[in-house]
């Protein structure tokens, strides 16, 4: 049965594109593909936030792995289909740079989480400070290449086939995510998690564990921000980096359910609705209101949804069950 | 000497535990206004739980606690201090950071209490004399046994009407476990009532009027210490420590 | 090569930018210590009571010091508020939902701020004089902020030494349960030690506008680099907050000077890493 559904919606999203939209078509597009890509990324944050690595500064990874593609284009021409593996490699550097001796020295809880803020707002601040060849607060656009199309230079007019490359990366992530979840690693992550001592003394190497972890992490975020830069054609360290775009992705990561599969491509397409709805509410009459409401919105579903959406329907339907069990004698 | 009918402290049937666990059930017991009354019983019989629902720490499933005829039960812990429990709890709990002094002052942070504050420090440091010695000194530098003196004192700065005692000898040296049970004495004989949970059965029993014996969350027996001590689960006891 | 004048300049312009920064990170450390939890959106308190000094004094002519004693007012009251109505409700949950929380407030208060008062830069103007001293120049209104910080901080350590609710903060930021066991109700504790904060807020919102230009986005360059000094200091340790304040303070003016201002905050938060691996525990902590 939900081997069926899997495959109707499936089916579903690939015709997506080619279903009747009455004009509609370029900005749904626009929205699917943002998506796509941002559940991927909560995909691979979730990767280190469900066994207990919270981190602020996720928005380090995405902006080394968008600016690293942008500037190598734009200054040598590099191809971004080379330019993604130094990407990638930047932001492995950095995980390790960061995790290392974080976890050598058992630095966890609430001190790793504000390290992690401080990496994000260093790559933020050297962005701005290197704004010779960066750009600086203004950002940076991606040169375009000759031609409409290129495919060596990841650039398409037609939004459809950055629609296909956000499917096919978000059922990577999804791919990626489920052989963590069935594999041995998830097992002693999750005792590390609980409990890192008693971890180590059954012999579980934990720095070892949580690097593997992070690195994967910041590897598959660093290819977000790279397939971001290429559809935006434009990145600008406050959006890609920084403490803002961190907590988004981990408010919609929470909302959606941080031990799920589907978790973060729900909680990715309920935030960036909500954040498309309100702007297109609020237009240009009143600035700031809508992500006024949006912060509200986050506070109140903290507050009043702690386990996320899909942790407290799971919640309310346990009591329900629970109620029309006959209570035993 | 017989109890009297109603008594200052009173359990009925009280069931309580920690999520899925439970570990008091249906207890029993009363505590009299002058009286020392003792809880005795091996390792994880509930006693710490036992004193953890008195004062308001854990809040009991099922049965009724009342202090005065008035019931404690759903009743906040600081509040519960407020009507006149003071508990001195399992390994002291003294705030390691904060003087001897300002420790004691903590102990009569209650509005009531802290009116008469020098007076009570007062009094503490007559009954101790080795907490005036080291009043500037931190408490988390003091030993065991002083560290022991100044939770009671601190207790004693509430100005309670009853005082519960948490394994007071746990992680003594034996010769500080007669002295703090002599200390014990001293405070005794100023009138107030007691109501202490020990391993250490031989020494509380000569220091109490009555005892319970609390096994794996049950009263199993009660009565008069100095008829107990003859029981032979006091001879065990002893033998076994 | 610099004139070593500048240097020293910014040396002393960074001490008394740091007197200001202890202040904050006092603050959210007394919060921090007693709740065990981080105020993400503790800037943009500082955010909101600097444009409420900014509104008084330019647009109803109140004297600047009346403008400070309103702001640390509305400070505590914003501090109570934030406990009240966001802190409590997530007290026991998990930290990923604490920070959360208070980084929605952070959105919410940002954007809010965008909302009423657009992006535009205010500045209050007071006019007063720079000061030369032994040939470096250093503004009045940097010093009379780094001397009011200063009497603060005494004040601050006087009230948790020798009053009572002070001795209790103290307490329960030590041991919270032992000290219900003492009659106190930590929910008003928690709301003293918010009020507390929220005050120290609101005076650090008055000495920051007379020196800065506040907007919505003010938190973006202050609020991580609080969080660093509060952290590096050691969470929940008072004069490792100090100690910290003034290094980084330093690290950012001097480096600001002698090569840019981003450039600056780049190095003192690279210390900060660098400093979490030496030193977990804070600066100030002994080596386990």
């Amino acid at each position: 049965m939900a081997r069926l559904t899997a495959a109707a919606v499936l089916a579903l999203i690939a015709v997506a594109p080619f279903l009747p939209m009455g004009g509609m078509r370029q900005y749904a597009l626009h929205v699917l593909v943002q998506i796509f890509i941002w559940s991927f990324i909560g995909g691979a944050w979730s990767l280190m936030g469900r066994f207990g690595l919270i981190s602020l500064g996720h928005g380090a990874f995405l902006g080394a792995g968008a600016y690293t593609t942008t500037l190598l284009w734009n200054f040598w021409g590099l191809t971004p289909w080379l330019g993604v593996l130094v990407a990638v490699a930047g932001a492995v550097v950095i995980g390790l740079v960061l995790g290392y001796p974080c976890f050598r020295f058992r630095v966890v809880g609430h001190y790793f989480a504000l390290v992690t803020l401080a990496v994000g707002e260093v790559v933020r601040l050297l962005v701005i400070a290197e704004r010779d060849w960066t750009g600086g607060s203004l950002g940076v656009t991606l040169k375009a290449s000759a031609g409409e199309a290129s495919l060596a230079a990841i650039q398409f007019a037609d939004k459809r086939v950055f629609y296909y490359a956000s499917v096919a990366l978000w059922l990577g992530g999804l791919w990626v995510w489920r052989r963590v979840d069935r594999s041995m690693a998830r097992s002693a992550l999750e005792a590390i998690g609980e409990d890192e001592t008693a971890a180590a003394s059954v012999g579980i190497h934990v720095t070892r564990f949580k690097l593997a972890i992070t690195v994967l992490s910041a590897a598959l975020t660093a290819v977000g921000g790279v397939l971001y830069a290429q559809y935006f054609t434009y990145v600008n360290p406050d959006t890609l980096s920084g403490i803002g775009v961190s907590l988004r992705i981990v408010f919609a990561v929470v909302l959606g359910g941080m031990y799920s599969l589907l978790g973060p491509t729900v909680g990715s397409a309920l935030t960036i609705a909500l954040s498309e709805y309100l702007r297109v509410l609020f237009g240009l009459k009143f600035i700031g209101m809508a992500e006024t409401i949006y912060g509200l919105v986050l506070i109140l579903c903290i507050i009043f949804l702690p386990a996320g959406i899909y942790g407290s329907l799971r919640a309310a339907i346990a009591r329900r069950m629970a109620r029309s069990r006959p209570s035993p004698a | 000497m017989a109890a009297p009918p109603t008594g200052m402290l009173e359990l009925r049937g009280v069931t309580a535990g920690y999520g899925q666990f439970t570990a008091l059930w249906g207890v029993s017991l009363r505590v009299s206004a002058g009286e020392a009354v003792a809880v005795v019983g091996p390792n994880g019989a509930g006693k710490t739980t036992l004193m953890r629902v008195i004062s308001g720490l854990v809040s009991p499933r099922e049965g009724d606690l009342t202090f005065e005829g008035q019931s404690l039960a759903r009743l906040p812990a600081h509040e519960i201090v407020a009507r006149g429990i003071a508990h001195v709890p399992e390994g002291r709990r003294i705030f390691p950071m904060l003087t001897v002094a300002d420790n004691l002052k903590m102990g009569a942070f209650l509005r009531s209490a802290r009116r008469g504050y020098r007076d009570s420090v007062e009094r503490v440091y007559t009954l101790f004399p080795a907490l005036a010695e080291r009043q500037k000194q931190r408490a988390g530098s003091l030993s065991g046994g002083e560290q022991q003196m100044l939770a009671i004192g601190r207790a004693l700065m509430s100005r309670p009407k009853i005082i519960l005692l948490d394994e007071p000898s746990m992680g003594l040296a034996p010769v500080m476990v007669l002295r703090l049970f002599d200390l014990i004495r001293r405070v005794r004989e100023e009138g107030y009532t007691i109501l202490v949970v020990e391993q250490n059965v031989r020494q509380v029993l000569k220091l109490v009027d009555r005892a319970y014996l609390l096994e794996v969350g049950r009263i199993k027996m009660e009565g008069r210490a100095d008829e107990l001590s003859e029981q032979d689960f006091v001879r065990k006891a002893y033998v076994g420590l | 090569m610099i004139d070593p004048i500048f240097i020293a300049e910014a040396a002393l312009n960074g001490l008394l930018l740091g007197g200001v920064m202890a202040l904050l990170a006092l603050g959210l450390n007394l919060i921090f210590g007693v709740l065990d939890i981080v105020w993400i959106a503790y800037v943009e308190l500082v955010m909101l009571c600097m444009y409420l000094v900014y509104f008084l004094v330019t647009g109803y002519g109140w004297p600047i010091w009346l403008g400070g004693l309103a702001s640390v007012a509305f400070g505590a009251v914003l501090g109570v508020a934030v406990h009240l109505l966001i802190i409590s409700p997530i007290l026991t949950s998990a930290a990923i939902n604490q920070f959360l929380a208070t980084g929605g407030l952070l959105f919410f208060l940002q954007s809010f701020a965008t909302f009423l008062w657009t992006t535009d830069h205010r500045t209050v103007r007071l006019n007063l004089p720079i000061i030369e001293v032994a040939g470096m120049f250093l503004s009045f209104a940097r010093l009379i902020a780094f001397v009011v910080a200063i009497l603060a901080m005494i004040g601050l350590y006087l009230f948790l030494r020798h009053t009572f609710i002070g001795t209790a903060i103290r307490a329960v930021s030590q041991d919270r349960d032992a000290m219900r066991l003492m009659g106190a109700n930590p929910q008003r504790v928690y709301v003293v030690t918010s009020a507390v904060g929220g005050a120290m807020a609101g005076l650090a919102g008055a000495l920051l506008i007379i020196q800065y230009s506040v907007h919505p986005y003010f938190g973006a360059a202050f609020g991580p680099l609080t969080f660093m000094i509060c952290v590096l200091g050691g969470l929940g340790n008072m004069v490792g907050a100090v100690v910290a304040a003034v290094i980084m303070s330093e690290i950012i003016s001097v480096g600001g000077v002698m090569m840019s201002t981003e450039m600056g905050y780049v190095i003192a938060f690279v210390l900060f890493i660098v400093m979490m691996f030496a030193r977990p525990g804070g600066i100030l902590a002994k080596r386990e």
